[in-house]
């Protein structure tokens, strides 16, 4: 557990000293705001009850918490590999599940910071209209969950490969398809349509969450995948140690 | 302290390394020399468990380096080609973060970091990024985070590559002061670097290991004589034609060439089957002749390079 902790807290800082970090932050909070804006408060936008703007606000966010996730995790082995920082980890006392996890809670924290720091416009909605604080909290977790499930992804596109590119063009391939089982179910027949929306990242997991529904089996999917892709990750780290 | 037992490495079909045996004993260093793509870093990284062998077996310290690789893994410190540094780290926080994984109690870390930051000669630039530091405090920093956790075996892989001749002395006192604490493992395609830092020299080339031993031993076995250097001031009256007759005439001596004379002063090349330099100056002594110098051929890991690799073309 010593790696565990010496890893995430190197990672941490890392990311609070690295103009990547803050680069993406900003991004994010403004595409976020912008969306919000023209999706949900601007003039144009047909009058809605609050629960759907809310809704409308998760959707928006988590497409960007995928995103963002994505550019995270894509950097996190590959790069080490890059620059010749991953011997030492080789070399060192500490297991691949440590570098894997710590590496992995680090980028977790952040896209955690990041998507929190949206909360004041939730908080509008609040204000100027009727949600519960249970509604934001339960799709904020979905926004974790979701952004966790990508940030496993990449971590195991990144482990595959010296190149940050590689490990982009994968981490985004696996994401897309994921993504893309959703509409699948929507024009194949049973049982085939039920397998593709019980495996889909996004629909009919996320939608719930969305809207403000807490569904334990929703939560166990984004636990699952998460899990699944972080020990893929550990397992090829495992295997390429040692190569 | 190591065990290699018929170890080879493979990389798809082509053969890097192999097959390797050797033991080595602890305390003290020990040079692997070769050419460049000779298999040294090959067989640096296999020791340090950065790479598994492809067959044959590896024992550091009494544990078998495939089956427990992470107990191994805390009695080595490994400084690569190029050392591993985070750029965006500080040089006291990099050390921290080194000293933290590698297992040292978070009590005792900072005091840790101090001490090795002395020793290397590095607390001038404890704040300072490792992305600002020269090519040799990077090194510098790179053999203070292989120290940090104390390590049985440190291993170098061309620890001196790339810096200027200041450096390289610089670094060859950090590696003689290290050898008191250490068994050092160090490679190097520069033969002066292996024969003024190393006790015993390991050569490869091709992958195989093709002489073993001090540089005496390896000259020895190679020409089966001992070329000893003598500098002596003749006792008064004494022609050199006698002084080289007397020393001819002692036991053990094969062959005496005169190389330079300087009034008495007398310099000659003395072979010999054992390294006789004891018996030669008590002779010479007792004969009422000084010795002013008598050491074993200077350059000599040099010409045994070329002669081994020589041998091994033809």
């Amino acid at each position: 557990m010593n790696g565990l902790r010496v890893i995430f807290q190197r990672e941490i800082n890392a990311y609070l000293r690295s103009s990547v970090g803050y680069i993406l932050a900003a991004t994010v909070l403004m595409l976020d705001g912008l969306l919000f804006y023209t999706q949900a408060l601007g003039p144009d936008t047909e009058a809605r009850v609050s629960g759907q703007v809310l809704a409308i606000f998760f959707y928006t966010t988590s497409g960007l918490t995928v995103i963002a996730s994505l550019v995270l995790s894509v950097r996190l082995i590959a790069e080490e590999r890059q620059l010749g920082t991953q011997v030492l980890l080789n070399t060192s006392p500490v297991r691949d599940w440590e570098i894997v996890l710590g590496k992995f809670l680090a980028a977790l924290v952040f896209i955690t910071g990041i998507t929190l720091s949206t909360l004041y416009m939730p908080l509008m909605i609040v204000v100027n209209g009727k949600v519960s604080i249970a509604q934001i909290l339960v799709g904020y977790s979905g926004l974790v969950l979701l952004g966790a499930a990508v940030l496993a992804i990449g971590m195991f596109a990144t482990s595959l490969t010296r190149s940050q590119l590689v490990a982009t063009a994968v981490g985004a391939g696996i994401t897309a398809v994921m993504f893309l089982f959703w509409p699948l179910s929507t024009v194949v027949d049973p049982p085939m349509s039920r397998v593709l929306s019980a495996l889909a990242l996004h629909g009919r997991h996320f939608s719930g969450f969305q809207q403000g529904l807490l569904h334990t089996r929703d939560v166990f999917y984004y636990l699952a995948v998460t899990y699944f892709f972080l020990l893929l990750a550990t397992k090829v780290l495992e295997a390429k140690r040692w190569e | 302290m190591i065990q290699l037992t018929e170890v080879r490495k493979y990389f798809g079909e082509k053969r890097a390394l192999g097959p390797v045996s050797f033991e080595i004993q602890p305390g003290g260093a020990v040079g692997f020399l070769g050419l460049n793509g000779a298999g040294k870093t090959t067989l640096l990284r296999i020791l340090a468990t950065d790479l598994r062998s492809s067959t044959g077996e590896v024992e550091i310290a009494g544990i078998n380096v495939a089956a427990n690789p992470h107990e191994v893994r805390k009695k080595i410190g490994y400084l690569p080609e190029t050392p591993p540094l985070y750029r965006d780290m500080a040089v006291g926080e990099y050390l921290k973060f080194v000293g933290q994984i590698k297992g040292l109690n978070p009590d005792r870390v900072d005091n840790r970091v101090r001490e090795v930051e002395e020793y290397t000669q590095l607390t001038s630039v404890h704040d300072e990024f490792t992305q600002n530091l020269s090519h040799g405090y990077r090194q510098r920093v790179g053999i203070a985070q292989a120290i940090i956790h104390k390590p049985e075996l440190l291993i170098l892989d061309e620890p001196t590559k790339g810096l200027d001749p200041v450096q390289v002395l610089e670094l060859r006192g950090l590696i003689m002061r290290l050898k008191e604490e250490h068994t050092i493992l160090v490679s190097s395609h520069v033969l002066t670097e292996i024969s003024q830092t190393c006790d015993r020299v390991f050569v490869l080339n091709q992958g195989e290991l093709i002489a073993s031993g001090s540089e005496d031993e390896i000259s020895a076995d190679l020409s089966g004589t001992y070329r000893i250097m003598l500098g002596a001031r003749m006792a008064p009256d004494t022609r050199a034609e006698d002084l080289v007759h007397f020393v001819q005439g002692l036991p053990d001596i094969t062959s005496v060439e005169m190389v330079q004379q300087d009034d008495q002063l007398l310099t000659l090349s003395v072979q010999s089957p054992t390294d006789c330099r004891g018996s030669l100056s008590r002779s010479l002594v007792k004969s009422g002749h000084d010795v002013v110098r008598l050491e074993l051929g200077s350059n000599e890991l040099e010409s045994i390079f070329v002669e081994l690799l020589g041998q091994q073309v033809n």
